[in-house]
């Protein structure tokens, strides 16, 4: 079958400085990639390059077989397919959770207001926040924020989720929370691209771990195999730092 | 001394016409001060430096010269040319227009630099295009953060609006130095010329107050 994403020979710097050396991937439907490696490998980068947020300089990305450098493709369209999820939350803080939600399936979708506030409640009451539809951000926790973060990236009801450390900015205790929510999304079915430090999550929830270091992917394989006997030197070096 | 509220009394009704000349040309400059500002913001946030060059030399010249050489240069060099003759009221409001824009555009690239670069990402992660980025989450953000801002530059404006007596445009001032010239009094025509202004400028204070506890 077609990968729904291809990534071929992606380079990236900032100024002199090379963030992405070469980096080659394919991604299929139904695939759940979680990308590790230590701060600064360029994990992020990778990840903001399949939406874009990131203008890499050299190189091929396909998403469903549409090219996102070549200069037919709008972008906007393809993100309306690629949900994303920020270490941030991002959440617009001038706007409640509901209207969060909804802001983009109505402006972008063009969807009546109100099956964009039937999608969103829905959305909501399957991250467990149904209570807090007429909240603003600033009175809601770490993990609920997120959670709603990934309510709003749902709406839009995108083929692809990307997460760049989700739970990195969250205490402890709030981790569980959003993790619980994106594995029901893996067991649904969701093609999920994952930079995380949670190598517990990497371990369960992963088909496929991506090891990266210095802008390469150094070693991938199934989480079984990447943890359990790493091929790679720096891989090992790596992992008993952080298990 | 002799203070002569009988000629004040005199002068009320044209003072009183020149105070509305004053509120009007005010509202009309911030408003189209405000559209040019938030063009020339955007403008002066541009990727390329070839595209910020026009906005930057425009707000340079028109901050970095004064409002009383512009009303001049717009009164007989840029308004005759284009009207056939010279025109108080359109100088006023083209004068004090252009160069409140200049002074806008400042605060709105402030205002819409000081957003969290993340909410941009958030947006546009969500298949919004700039234009809609900007208008439905960095704008409403970044106008609550320009009150104060915007606050300063109007009260200014209205209190520079004063120097439209120059070009003979029939506003506070205008009438002060009429009232003034008529009876060669001093105390009367600009006491009372200057607490119209303070009530215009502190009631408008109060309005941008109210406004900001509001948004």
């Amino acid at each position: 079958m077609e990968p729904i994403i291809t990534v071929r020979n992606l380079q990236k710097s900032f100024g002199a400085h090379k963030v992405l050396t070469d980096i080659n991937v394919d991604i299929h439907s139904r695939e759940v990639v979680v990308v590790i490696g230590p701060s600064g490998s360029g994990k992020s980068t990778f990840l903001r390059c399949l939406n874009l947020l990131e203008q890499p300089q050299e190189g091929e990305i396909r998403i469903e077989g549409i090219s996102l450098l070549s200069k037919d493709t709008k972008i906007n369209d393809i993100r309306k397919d690629v949900g994303m999820v920020f270490q941030q939350f991002n959440l617009f803080p001038h706007k409640k959770v509901i209207e969060n939600i909804m802001l983009a399936p109505v402006q972008v979708r063009k969807w009546p207001e109100e099956q964009a506030r039937r999608k969103a409640l829905e959305l909501l009451q399957k991250v467990g926040l149904s209570e807090k539809a007429e909240a603003y951000p600033a009175s809601l926790s770490g993990g609920q924020a997120q959670r709603v973060a990934i309510a709003r990236a749902l709406a839009m009801e995108p083929k692809i989720m990307l997460f760049d450390e989700p739970t990195s900015a969250l205490d402890p205790e709030m981790v569980g929370e959003v993790l619980a929510v994106m594995k029901d999304l893996a067991r649904e079915g969701m093609t999920m691209v994952v930079v995380t430090h949670e190598m517990g999550f990497a371990r369960e929830v992963g088909d496929r771990v991506i090891f990266m270091e210095q802008g390469l992917i150094v070693e991938e394989g199934k989480p079984e195999q990447l943890f359990g006997s790493p091929s790679h030197e720096r891989t090992r070096e790596f992992l008993s730092k952080v298990l | 001394m002799d203070f002569r509220f009988d000629i004040i009394v005199h002068y009320l009704p044209v003072l009183l016409k020149g105070t509305l000349f004053t509120i009007g040309v005010s509202i009309a400059s911030i408003l189209l001060g405000s559209i040019l500002g938030l063009g020339l913001g955007l403008g002066k946030m541009a990727p390329k430096a070839y595209l910020r060059w026009p906005f930057h030399s425009y707000i340079n010249f028109f901050r970095g010269t004064p409002l009383y050489v512009q009303i001049l240069i717009v009164h007989f060099g840029l308004i005759p040319p284009i009207y056939g003759k010279t025109n108080a009221l359109i100088t006023a409001f083209v004068a004090l227009s252009l160069n409140s824009a200049a002074y806008s555009a400042e605060i709105f690239r402030a205002g819409i630099q000081s957003i969290d670069p993340g909410q941009r990402e958030a947006a546009l992660s969500l298949g919004m295009t700039k234009g809609q980025a900007m208008r439905f989450v960095i704008l409403p953000q970044a106008i609550k953060r320009m009150i104060p801002a915007f606050g300063n530059e109007f009260i200014v404006l209205v209190k520079d609006s004063s120097l439209l007596a120059l070009v003979a445009a029939p506003e506070i001032m205008y009438w002060s130095n009429t009232m003034k010239g008529q009876y060669l009094r001093i105390w009367e025509p600009y006491l009372t010329a200057a607490v119209i202004y303070f009530i215009l400028t502190y009631s408008l204070s109060k309005l941008l107050n109210y406004i900001e506890r509001r948004v």
